[in-house]
């Protein structure tokens, strides 16, 4: 190794400037925190917290931890960015195949979505359905069921909750179903790769993941029933339903305007990913005598999913980072409960500013590490 | 005359079925019509389900009848094309006409029909419609915020200066074409930082820094009589030479004092607000994270590997966090980091950080614009003898971002929609400023109204840009 100067020397400032600006920064604040008389530290997570949280996914209240708050605003974050990945994923891929319809009134009206959802900052789409829609729906009493068991009120979304029984026996028949579905694929590949038969895999694994948790019913004594909300009057003028689920209107309007907002952007992936796929992959394809479904399924998509699933993946990050605009209609989710709450009680603002980006940060990072690793093995293999 | 067979439409009886469908179709139509216009059901006497469903099937049969391949009359045949190619495309497509003809009478109403322009006060607003009154009467605060009323023309005239100033680069000749990135990249935005700290806040908020301001801008002048040979060192040593010499010696109290522009009443940042604050934090945004991506955008690609992971670092740390922790973070953890006696205004931390924030976004983008451009650019620059910085600004910069103006304009335009975030520090951009009206006792109820009126704004906005840098890609676009 010959160390060269020219080398050395940008390095070395970059280095001493990075040093000298966390080194300043470290030094003030010790300096302030004595000067407030603040100290530095974890412990406050095992104190009682103190605070209540509207809606929880686990059991909560003043007398748990602040850990255990951490948890529940992570739980609801989670929750809240599943739904609406789901929600948008389905969305997304309706609308990114509509805009490539040769149908022009679908067509248009998929690329009038695409325009009109996408130039809105999120955060008003999301006070405008907070405070302006969900706002003009009806109050308990006067509200409609629809379909006999869902209400749909001012206070939030009830729906009817299942009630299981020995639903243990019912989850290991799924994962029976999954564990055969996979054998069955394999032993399908095999006796394609030997024999030149083709099994119908796709039609025998539905079959099977409706069959095996439907005979579980008969068989294994696993009982469902719903428990419908019901009217209740607490006051003259105050009702509320009890029993079922009930979703607050803050998550409605959260996965309702995180998902139509990030559909569109899906929508724009999937469409630069059908596109991307060369015209003459699919003529090559069809010239081999390949049926249509075919086409799609072994040329056009594993090309076009190459395309799309990176910059899906982001999306599907953006929006995990976004659901964090929830503490704007006080939806109890990570940066409200524990960067707005918490932080107010304790006045710990590094400690919990630093556990929440560094929880945000270990989520993207992981998932972007995952996308590295899954795109250089779906990369194509040039030579 | 051959047999009609309604199953199986074909040419031979074209106009028989050509009339019969587009009869059934103009029923459909207009049953829609008349239901969602007039108010009047034709099909009322059927059973409701069937009212409900007739329009649907009888378009659907008409639609059937019409489609005939190869007509030999062109319409139809564009028709056919367009939105009738198979049964399914047929439902699709009268479903969507229904919708719009369906929602077109309440959005109309809604508008314009039963809205309330007149007047200034809330009774105005009894009807059905939207209360536009209520826009008029808050429209000052909605684009200034809490600006003096009086001292709105201030906000006015700069933005207009701006502007005028900003679209020197369509005026100018070609004797002056070669110096407009210097003007747009240096001189524009310090004479914007002027007009901002000067005229809209008109007070003493970092007066020092005119001196900077002045000592830059004199020897960008003075720069342009130095032989290019010495260049680089002098804008190394001339500016701060400058600077302190302006500040410590030739400068005293009393000129301070002088330059002061006493006229103008000091406004401070927390008062403005509304539409003006979103523009001049997306300008001022915009103008720094650029050059602070583009840096992290070469170090990323540095060769020396130290430079490299500290750029990873930053930017994988930036673009993993959301915004609003990071405006939590210098709202109440930036103060933390400073000394004790340094104050530094609301604004102008929230600007520093949506900077940091943005420009790991661009840098990324450009690191993809970097990394598209063939090796065999970058070897034949070195084979001319250019060294490291000489090869990025003349060779592959240029190049780079050419390649990835659609993805600089999205970051940009995801920086606009990010605005409204900073109400999370105190600051009330336009959807700030309306969530504050909208709680105001003698306007309530009309969130509504506020609301479509800001996204219409925003839309206006980011519509414009998308299409302005449509228009720019395809300027730029060189054939490879």
């Amino acid at each position: 190794m010959n160390f060269k100067l020219k080398d050395i020397v940008p390095q070395l400032i970059t280095v001493l400037a990075v040093v000298f600006i966390f080194g300043f920064f470290t030094y003030n604040a010790q300096i302030n925190m004595e000067n407030r008389g603040i100290d530095f530290g974890y412990g406050f997570l095992s104190q009682e917290s103190s605070f209540d949280v509207q809606f929880s996914l686990i059991e909560y209240d003043g007398s748990h931890s602040y850990f255990r708050a951490y948890l529940v605003g992570l739980l609801n974050t989670i929750l809240v960015s599943v739904i609406g990945i789901i929600i948008a994923t389905i969305l997304g891929v309706i609308v990114g195949v509509a805009r490539l319809s040769p149908n022009y009134l679908i067509n248009k009206f998929a690329a009038f979505y695409v325009e009109f959802f996408r130039n809105i900052p999120l955060l008003l789409q999301i006070f405008f359905w907070y405070f302006a829609a969900l706002r003009a729906l009806p109050l308990p009493q006067d509200a409609e069921a629809i379909f006999g068991v869902f209400f749909l009120t001012i206070k939030g979304l009830y729906v009817p909750a299942f009630i299981w029984q020995n639903l243990s026996i019912f989850l290991y028949s799924i994962v029976a179903a999954v564990l055969a579905i996979v054998i069955i694929r394999f032993h399908a590949k095999k006796v394609q790769e030997n024999q030149g038969k083709q099994i119908p895999v796709f039609y025998i694994s539905l079959g099977l993941l409706f069959i095996l948790p439907l005979l579980s019913f008969f068989i294994g004594g696993v009982g469902l029933s719903f428990e419908v909300p019901v009217l209740k009057q607490l006051a003259t003028t105050s009702f509320i339903y009890e029993g079922g689920v009930s979703l607050p209107p803050e998550l409605i309007a959260l996965t309702l305007s995180l998902s139509l907002y990030t559909a569109t952007f899906i929508a724009e992936c999937v469409r630069a990913g059908i596109q991307g796929v060369g015209k003459g992959q699919k003529e090559a394809a069809a010239s081999i005598g390949l049926t249509p479904n075919q086409v799609l399924k072994l040329v056009i998509m594993p090309q076009a999913l190459r395309i799309i699933i990176p910059p899906t993946t982001n999306q599907y990050l953006n929006l995990t980072k976004n659901s964090s605009l929830a503490a704007a209609i006080a939806y109890p989710d990570l940066v409200l409960v524990f960067a707005g709450t918490a932080l107010m009680q304790t006045g710990k603002a590094i400690e919990i500013v630093s556990i929440t980006m560094f929880t945000y940060l270990t989520l993207s990072i992981s998932i972007s590490i995952l996308m590295n690793w899954y795109n250089k093995r779906i990369a194509i293999q040039e030579k | 005359m051959s047999k009609i067979n309604f199953l199986k439409p074909d040419k031979s009886n074209l106009y028989t079925y050509l009339y019969l469908g587009s009869f059934l179709f103009f029923i459909s139509i207009s049953d829609v019509f008349l239901n969602s216009f007039f108010n009047v059901n034709l099909t009322g006497f059927l059973p409701n389900f069937l009212s409900f469903l007739l329009p649907l099937i009888l378009g659907f049969i008409g639609l059937y009848f019409i489609r005939i391949e190869y007509s030999g009359i062109n319409k139809l045949d564009l028709l056919n094309k367009h939105i009738n190619t198979n049964n399914f495309n047929a439902i699709l497509s009268l479903l969507i006409i229904f919708v719009i003809i369906k929602s077109i009478p309440p959005l109309l109403s809604w508008f314009v029909i039963d809205a309330s322009f007149a007047g200034d006060s809330k009774d105005v607003c009894s009807g059905s419609g939207a209360c536009w009154t209520y826009i008029k009467v808050w429209i000052r605060r909605f684009m200034y915020g809490m600006y003096p009323n009086a001292e709105q023309w201030r906000i006015n005239l700069s933005f207009i200066a701006l502007m005028l100033l900003g679209s020197v680069g369509y005026f100018a000749t070609d004797r002056f074409k070669k110096y407009l990135t210097l003007y747009y990249v240096v001189i524009y935005p310090l004479i914007a930082f002027l007009f901002i700290f000067f005229f809209i806040s008109g007070g003493p908020v970092f007066f020092d820094f005119s001196y900077g301001i002045i000592a830059a801008i004199l020897s960008i002048i003075i720069g342009f009589f130095i032989p290019s040979k010495f260049k680089f060192y002098y804008f190394l040593i001339v500016p701060l030479a400058l600077y302190i010499v302006l500040k410590y010696f030739l400068f005293f109290e009393e000129y301070i004092e002088l330059g002061k522009l006493d006229g103008l009443n000091w406004v401070e940042t927390g008062a403005w607000g509304g539409l003006s604050l979103t523009f001049i934090i997306s300008f001022f945004c915009l103008i720094f994270c650029f050059p602070i991506g583009m840096a992290f955008a070469l170090g990323r690609r540095s060769g020396f590997p130290l430079i490299r992971y500290i750029s990873i670092g930053f930017i994988e740390f930036w673009r993993g966090v959301p915004l609003i922790t990071v405006l939590f973070m210098s709202a109440v953890m930036f103060p933390m980091f400073l000394p004790a006696d340094f104050f530094i205004d609301k604004l102008v931390r929230c600007i520093i950080a949506i900077s940091l924030f943005e420009a790991a976004y661009v840098a990324e983008v450009i690191r993809g614009g970097l990394q598209a451009l063939p090796r065999g650019q970058y070897e034949a620059a070195k084979s001319l003898g250019m060294g490291y910085w000489r090869m990025h600004i003349f060779v592959i910069l240029p190049q780079a971002l050419k390649l990835v103006i659609p993805g600089i304009a999205n970051t940009f335009l995801a920086l606009v929609k990010d605005t409204p975030l900073i109400f999370v520090v105190g600051l009330l951009e336009i959807v700030g400023m309306l969530n504050l009206a909208k709680t105001n006792p003698k306007w309530l109820g009309f969130a509504m109204e506020g609301y479509v009126f800001a996204a219409i704004i925003f839309w206006i906005i980011c519509y414009a840009m998308s299409k302005y840098s449509y228009n720019l890609e395809q300027k730029y676009k060189t054939d490879r």
